[in-house]
């Protein structure tokens, strides 16, 4: 977990500088603060399990295995994208790694997840379904009908809330009737109050695979309230500044990569151990940020591909 | 041969995939013991079980992601949305995800889904249960579009859209219900992407979509009478287009008229209509006309709503005028 974590630290340090110099365009929505969620569940996955997150789906898909080189590419554009180009950094999607996508309109990939999961019912396999949202999710109406499907089907899926409490750009307490947006609703669904400290690897992992083991032993849903926060802000054209310095500094005090080091070290793991693994990862986010400056502009024939499973984009005879 | 209802023919198709393929599920509101408020499900729950038939809270978003979510990891699913307009409460799904992701992934994930519906106006609804709204999917990338007219045609498009590898939108007319019609014995399955010409004339052309058959073949009788002789072609499938046997008709007959049930503007018939200028106009003889309800929602009184929707008098009316003066309607 500890590699996990500075990936994906390192994944989003990258993406920042790769738009800083205009290599990445659109946007960006990174989830620097937040990798502990991403990396505790990871670790509590089989390999064929089904992940899908929200536009905010960096960690989530490098979590599950996902390339960062082909992860990178497809930040910049590129055809070696895992998406050729065609989904950027809002879409990412691994299939064949069970990170089923990355959504960009909030909420319906909670009731999407819940589909996955009756699949695997349906076809008599011990797959679960993880959605990751965020707090401001849980004020759309998908988020209430997902959870009460997921109940009266019984269905093995694992909603996981990131609370970084902030929907966007205001902060999540003002629009939200319950002081906890998703475990302060968990008992309307007759599910368990779930809450958690977000930015505890340790955390995160030991509930995540109580809710795996639920699920996949037949349980039924979990819901899932991890706090944590965002050390920046909501997208790339955002700063954060609406955020009172005093938050800032005192959330900066619990990054989860600092807290984790100290105490890997305190349970008698070497530093230099730990050296090693930033310098590997290091390098591997430079091997990935080549491969993906490297790759070519998408062809251009690949624009009308992949609309119908034909493979092309034709509507009429 | 049996006869049945178009909302017999419903339960008759589905059964018919549901029996080939045993992995097909189908999930809605009310469609299991109540057998669906349209009762176009009949006798499923019985044959297949809850498993695969499967009764959904009031959850148009859920209802749809579960389709998706399910289509996706490979469990071919038709979901039912009551009414069509209730689809505006899950368009999300529909239109930003469902017909997006195969190509915002590059093609690895594919939906094998059908999502059906009861579409359309003339049994006093109101505006709120009565939209024919086929073109709001029509216009999304990544969509089939089927809206059938007979019992027989609801057999044989329901297998072609269950089978078919791509999200199918299936339009079944609720004032076609309680039609009847003799159909084949054993497998009926049509094809996606043709249409049928069902009346073979040499004046005029007519396109028409689910309801507004009947009322068009009904005003190809009276033109005949009157000397006029029309090519009727059931559009059957918006998406994929079959745009072949509506110029090639235009060809012959010279003149182009589509009736629909929709509001005025952007109507599918304006878009079959803008294919024919670009592509056939130097097979025609006048102005191409749409014969559409005027672009209002649909009233509930039955005297107002039968004055909106085209009748078989207003689609006669309109192609006698157009004809004897050389022109417009």
């Amino acid at each position: 977990m500890y590699r996990t974590l500075h990936e994906l630290r390192g994944f989003g340090k990258r993406a920042h500088d790769l738009f800083l110099q205009n290599l990445v365009k659109g946007t960006t929505h990174l989830s620097l603060g937040q990798e502990a969620v991403a990396t505790g569940f990871g670790a509590a996955l089989q390999p064929d399990d089904y992940t899908f997150a929200s536009y905010r789906g960096h960690a989530h898909s490098l979590a599950r295995g996902m390339d960062p080189g082909a992860a990178m590419a497809e930040l910049l554009g590129r055809e070696n994208g895992i998406l050729g180009g065609k989904g950027g950094s809002m879409h990412l999607t691994d299939a064949s790694k069970g990170m089923m996508g990355s959504y960009a309109i909030i909420g319906a990939h909670l009731c999407t997840a819940n589909g996955a999961a009756w699949s695997a019912l349906m076809r008599g396999t011990d797959q679960v379904a993880v959605a990751f949202f965020g707090d401001g999710t849980t004020n759309i109406g998908a988020f209430h009908e997902a959870l009460n499907m997921a109940k009266v089907w019984s269905l093995p899926t694992v909603f996981v809330c990131e609370n970084n409490l902030y929907m966007e750009y205001t902060p999540i307490d003002v629009v939200t009737a319950v002081e906890h947006p998703a475990a302060g609703r968990a008992a309307a669904y007759g599910l368990e109050e779930i809450m958690i400290d977000g930015n505890d690897p340790d955390a995160v992992h030991l509930a995540a695979r109580d809710a795996v083991e639920r699920a996949r032993s037949g349980g039924g849903p979990s819901l899932i309230e991890a706090i944590t926060y965002r050390s920046g802000g909501h997208s790339r054209a955002d700063p954060g500044k609406y955020r009172p310095p005093e938050e800032v500094g005192a959330w900066a005090e619990r990054d989860p990569i600092p807290l984790y080091h100290a105490r890997l070290l305190s349970l008698g793991v070497e530093e230099e151990r730990l050296e090693s693994i930033q310098e590997e990862v290091a390098q591997a986010i430079d091997v990935a940020t080549e491969f993906a400056k490297a790759g070519a502009e998408p062809d251009e024939g690949s624009l009308l591909t992949e609309v119908y499973a034909d493979g092309g984009s034709r509507w009429r005879n | 041969m049996a006869e049945l209802t178009y909302r017999e023919a419903v339960a008759y198709g589905i059964a018919q995939e549901m029996r080939r393929d045993s992995s097909l599920v189908i999930l809605g509101e009310d469609i299991a013991a109540a057998g669906g408020v349209f009762k176009t499900t009949v006798g499923l729950l019985d044959e297949f079980g809850p498993d695969r038939v499967r009764d959904t809270p009031i959850s148009e978003q859920a209802i749809l992601g579960a389709a998706m979510g399910a289509a996706m990891t490979g469990v071919p699913v038709i979901a039912e949305i009551m009414f069509s307009d209730f689809l505006a409460v899950c368009w999300d799904i529909v239109a930003n995800e469902i017909a997006k992701s195969r190509y915002m992934t590059n093609g690895q994930v594919s939906f094998p889904l059908v999502i059906r519906t009861a579409n359309g106006g003339g049994v006093r609804f109101g505006a709120q249960h009565s939209q024919s709204v086929e073109n709001w999917a029509m216009m999304i990338p990544g969509l089939k579009v089927v809206a059938p007219s007979t019992p027989e045609d609801v057999v044989g498009l329901m297998a072609a859209s269950i089978r078919d590898p791509d999200p199918v939108v299936f339009f079944e007319h609720k004032a076609l219900m309680g039609t009847k019609a003799e159909i084949p014995d054993g497998e009926i399955v049509a094809e996606l992407g043709t249409a049928k010409v069902l009346r073979e004339g040499t004046d005029v052309t007519i396109a028409a979509l689910a309801s507004m058959v009947p009322r068009t073949l009904d005003a190809a009788e009276r033109l005949q009478q009157d000397g006029i002789s029309a090519d009727v072609i059931d559009v059957r499938t918006l998406v994929p287009l079959d745009t072949r046997t509506l110029l090639s008709s235009v060809e012959k007959t010279g003149r182009f008229f589509t009736v629909e049930e929709n509001p005025r503007l952007c109507g599918w018939g304006a878009e079959l209509v803008s294919i024919v200028a670009e592509e056939g106009f130097w097979n025609l003889d006048g102005p191409s006309i749409r014969i559409t309800t005027p672009h209002i929602p649909l009233p509930a009184a039955a005297s107002l709503e039968d004055l909106a929707l085209p009748s078989v008098d207003r689609i006669y009316e309109t192609v006698c005028k157009s004809v004897e003066s050389g022109g417009g309607a």
